[in-house]
């Protein structure tokens, strides 16, 4: 382990994250809020902090595999960390698992809330959630990518360790440029949906924070009943931009170099197909509930696109639906988004491959010498792939199934533990029963709220990161 | 620059260290996932998967914007193809590595026909190399400026040296000598020495002067220069068969030593006057009956690293002859070298820098640019030759007068065909070539050796 280039990137997260308090301190100066200190002093704290540790660029600069995974890991905890001061410090909110929860769900972008009446944090502490949701969305470390090198060629470790998918690679040579073309596209896609945002019924104050959230498909709200008591128009806009943000950002790129036929990739042909689907069902499952087609079809557009891109923002309690339209939602969630998006789940290219090699085993057991390959788009899929996504399952099932045994020991119903895991591993926010979209998360016990806290972080980062964190070969020298 | 590299071997991983380094945007391809995945993650460049003689996995590369196609696989044919297509599909140059001797014989045609830029023949560099060091057995490494009216050297100061003692500014006066010190290795350091530097022995010192000051210096401070009348090859691969063609109008004794009955006939075919062995060259015997304890010079030419080490260190324990050894693979650099074996070729470096070069000089079509680049210490000093075009803050003042960077010396200026060994008063004119040696890596302009 390259222990002085660990801290050395810890120290330019913790500058970075200054950085970042400086937008909600803005929020607080434009509306008089007394917080603006609190966050000054976290940013100040950080910064010094930060600086201290990156007196000293590190001669060995090298990171490797194990570096990139453990950097990752750390600098979210860290981060979660330093962002829960200022909810913790304020008193809005006033246990520090608490703030940590908040914190954790807003930068995994989750969405999962601790605070039961949410028109009564000052605008800053909202303005901070959402911003959180939008540094999240991309990664912390691509962003400060973007502008610092960080250790010159191996970067890609940290690359692979932070991005979701299967695979990542990049879209040009250089990291940092990658970076800032990802970047760039997350901002002026951000930038669109706040502008249409505003033709609705929405103050600026409200329509940066509802882009922020959908931009990281995050899902805080601004209020406590969500999206709802907006205007119809501004619940499309915002299921158009949930969708489009649970697209896989590559194919954005190809579309601006003008490779159309490359940017519509069967992972995306599949998302937008089961997408569709999901909608018609629960369109016709649900149309008794509503007065007209045409509302139980926003409704449930909203919905579906709200969970499979692990957004969690709502229009209605999906609580109260039907049996068929709440096991789709549910089974949606597992999905998630595209692999190379800002949302969260198993995502869809993982479970494609995963699939299609369990069709490739089923085949071989009837021709046991069979030579059949996993292609996707018509190239192949290496065989570490495959292996990789196998494996991520086993770990998904293993966090899973401890995750529930530990909190069932608080003895809620088994349908309220499945969806917290649910929704806090698959990065989403609400589930079912206890935890819909009209509940919070407040009442878990202390245990209950660490191992979600786990959970929100081990599924932003895919898994592996959290995973090797306790893996003991990691820490040997 | 946008460059295009097909084939991810050795050469493949040297050239994206390097390019990658001076800040060009690198794509590499190569049908192996593996080989790939392993560059990717070392530096910072693209990787496609793929075979890059197709014009799908090209556009992948985007070579559209590329300016610049390397295409180093292991196949002759895979490298051609691949240029052709290239030349077709985008706007770039090309440059091919052909190592058939057939193919390569017919340079000059496929850059014509084809478009190439450059065809490139490690075995035919790596047999030039040592042709200039057979016939100059002194220097650990000799290279060219100026067509070859300059040559940059590098030797170890042997012990008892009237040298060692002596600071640099001393050298002209004592040993009447015009020759000028670029860099000094000592102990893994590299010094860019100013007057007052003084030499100890076992240094290794890097130097620029034509061959006859070279000759007379080498004289003056007991360097022995004996020339190389009889040397022994072992291996009859290319190197060897173009090693052959360089020295046969050079009156030199050579014996090579080949395991394969069917080579040793056709070596023997081609080079008449030379004695050609049949035999393993494992078997000592076979080496000291065919006299290696006599020969001035030893070349271990084989395609195994680790039989041509053993054989050279055989060599030297049994006769007292220059030792010349090819090394395939760069990872053991440093410790071969503690071996202190003389000489050690890198076919695979040589290929590199040859491309690096190209690069570099293609990358500064404007103003005074560089026409040769050297690496004097890998990665830490390097010789540039600028040829200056136009005029710029550097043209007609006095040396004394210009402010340099630290660690930035002009060797030497080449006007009307001579070489001036620059001192304080003379100038950089038009027209001139400059030969500026750096230890602050990747100059591109003769006036980035200036202070800003």
């Amino acid at each position: 382990m390259n222990y002085k280039m660990t801290g050395y990137v810890i120290g330019l997260l913790l500058m970075f994250q200054s950085l970042f308090m400086v937008i909600p301190a803005l929020t607080a100066i434009v509306y008089r809020e007394s917080e603006v200190w609190i966050f000054l002093c976290v940013a100040i704290g950080c910064l010094v902090i930060g600086k201290l540790l990156t007196l000293r660029k590190p001669e060995n600069k090298s990171l490797f595999a194990r570096e990139g995974f453990v950097i990752v890991a750390i600098c979210w905890i860290v981060l979660s960390l330093t962002g829960a001061l200022p909810f913790y410090i304020s008193g809005a909110i006033p246990r520090f698992i608490d703030a940590l929860f908040e914190s954790v769900s807003g930068f995994t972008t989750t969405g999962a809330s601790v605070v039961p009446l949410i028109e009564e944090l000052p605008k800053c502490m909202l303005m901070w959630r959402s911003f959180t949701h939008w540094i999240g969305g991309m990664g912390v470390l691509v962003f400060i990518m973007a502008f610092l090198p960080i250790s010159g060629a191996q970067n890609m470790h940290i690359m692979k360790a932070e991005s979701p998918g299967p695979s990542v690679s990049k879209l040009v040579p250089h990291v940092r440029t990658t970076a800032l073309w990802l970047y760039g596209i997350y901002f002026c896609l951000t930038l669109i949906e706040f502008i249409l945002l505003l033709f609705g019924d929405m103050s600026v104050f409200e329509s940066l924070n509802t882009a922020f959230a959908t931009a990281g498909t995050g899902g805080f709200g601004i209020r406590n009943d969500s999206i709802n008591s907006f205007s119809a128009y501004i619940q499309i806009v915002v299921t158009v931009f949930m969708l489009l943000f649970s697209l896989n950002f590559t194919s954005y790129f190809l579309m601006l170099k003008g490779k159309l036929k490359d940017a519509l990739t069967s992972e995306i042909k599949v998302f937008l197909f089961v997408v569709a689907t999901a909608i018609a069902v629960i369109s016709i499952n649900t149309r008794a509930q509503y007065d007209s087609v045409g509302d139980a079809v926003r409704h449930a557009s909203f919905s579906v696109a709200s969970l499979v891109s692990t957004t969690g923002f709502a229009t209605v309690d999906f609580n109260l639906w039907p049996e068929l339209s709440r096991t789709i939602l549910v089974l949606v969630m597992f999905m998630g988004a595209c692999a190379g998006s800002t949302g969260g789940g198993i995502k869809v290219s993982r479970l494609m491959i995963f699939f299609k090699n369990a069709g490739n085993e089923l085949h071989r057991m009837l021709h046991p010498k069979q030579v059949r390959c996993i292609s996707m788009d018509s190239r192949p899929v290496e065989p570490s792939v495959v292996r990789t996504v196998s494996v991520y399952m086993v770990c998904y099932i293993g966090i899973f199934a401890v995750s529930s045994l530990i909190l069932s020991l608080q003895n809620v119903d088994a349908i309220t533990n499945f969806t917290a895991i649910t929704a806090t591993l698959n990065n989403i926010g609400p589930g079912l029963e206890s935890v819909g979209p009209t509940s919070n998360y407040l009442f878990f016990s202390d245990l209950s709220k660490s191992v979600l806290i786990f959970d929100m972080l081990a599924g932003r980062l895919e898994l592996f990161p959290m995973l090797l964190l306790f893996h003991p070969s990691t820490w040997k020298k | 620059m946008n460059i295009i590299i097909v084939g991810c071997g050795k050469v493949g991983e040297a050239l994206a260290e390097q390019l990658n380094e001076e800040g060009n945007n690198l794509t590499v391809v190569d049908t192996d996932h593996n080989k790939v995945d392993n560059i990717v993650n070392k530096y910072d460049v693209m990787g496609v998967v793929g075979n890059g003689a197709t014009h799908a996995v090209q556009q992948e590369a985007d070579i559209k914007n590329a300016d610049l196609l390397v295409a180093v696989t292991g196949s002759d044919e895979l490298n051609l193809l691949c240029c052709i297509i290239a030349r077709k599909a985008g706007n770039c140059k090309v440059i091919a590595r052909v190592r058939n001797p057939q193919y390569s014989s017919e340079a000059v045609y496929l850059k014509r026909e084809l478009g190439l830029a450059m065809v490139i023949n490690p075995e035919l560099d790596a047999a030039a190399e040592i042709a200039r060091i057979v016939r100059f057995p002194s220097a650990l490494k000799i290279d060219t400026f100026a067509r070859g009216k300059v040559e940059l050297l590098k030797f170890r100061l042997p012990e008892n040296s009237p040298l060692a003692g002596c600071a640099v500014k001393q050298i002209s006066a004592k040993f009447h000598s015009d020759v000028l010190v670029c860099t000094i290795e000592r102990d893994d350091e590299a010094y860019i020495p100013n007057g007052d530097f003084v030499f100890r022995e076992k240094d290794v010192i890097s130097m620029i002067a034509t061959p006859q000051n070279a000759h007379h210096f080498f004289r003056k401070i007991h360097y022995v220069a004996n020339s190389i009348k009889s040397l022994m090859i072992v291996g009859g691969g290319e190197i060897t068969h173009y090693l052959c063609k360089m020295l046969e109008r050079d009156n030199i004794d050579v014996t090579v030593v080949e395991k394969k009955k069917q080579r040793c006939a056709e070596l023997a075919e081609r080079f008449h006057d030379y004695t050609i062995i049949h035999g393993d060259a494992v078997d000592q015997d076979i080496l000291l009956e065919e006299g290696v304890a006599t020969a001035d010079a030893f070349a271990a030419l084989t395609n195994l690293d680790e039989e041509n080490i053993f054989l050279s260190l055989f060599a030297r324990n049994s006769g007292n002859a220059k030792l010349i050894t090819k090394v395939n693979r760069i990872d053991f650099n440093s410790v071969i070298k503690e071996l202190d074996l003389d000489t050690i070729i890198y076919p695979k470096n040589i290929t590199s820098e040859r491309i690096v070069r190209y690069v570099r000089a293609m990358g500064n079509s404007i103003g005074s640019n560089i026409e040769t680049l050297y690496h004097i210490i890998k990665g830490k000093v390097e010789a540039a030759e600028f040829y200056i075009r136009e005029n710029s803050a550097i043209v007609g003042k006095t040396l004394s007068e210009l402010k340099f960077h630290d660690n930035v010396l002009i060797a030497t200026i080449m006007r009307d065909g001579k070489a001036i060994i620059p001192r304080g008063s003379d100038t950089i004119e038009l027209g001139d070539t400059v030969i500026a040696v750096s230890g602050h890596l990747a100059l591109h302009d003769i006036t980035d050796i200036l202070e800003d």
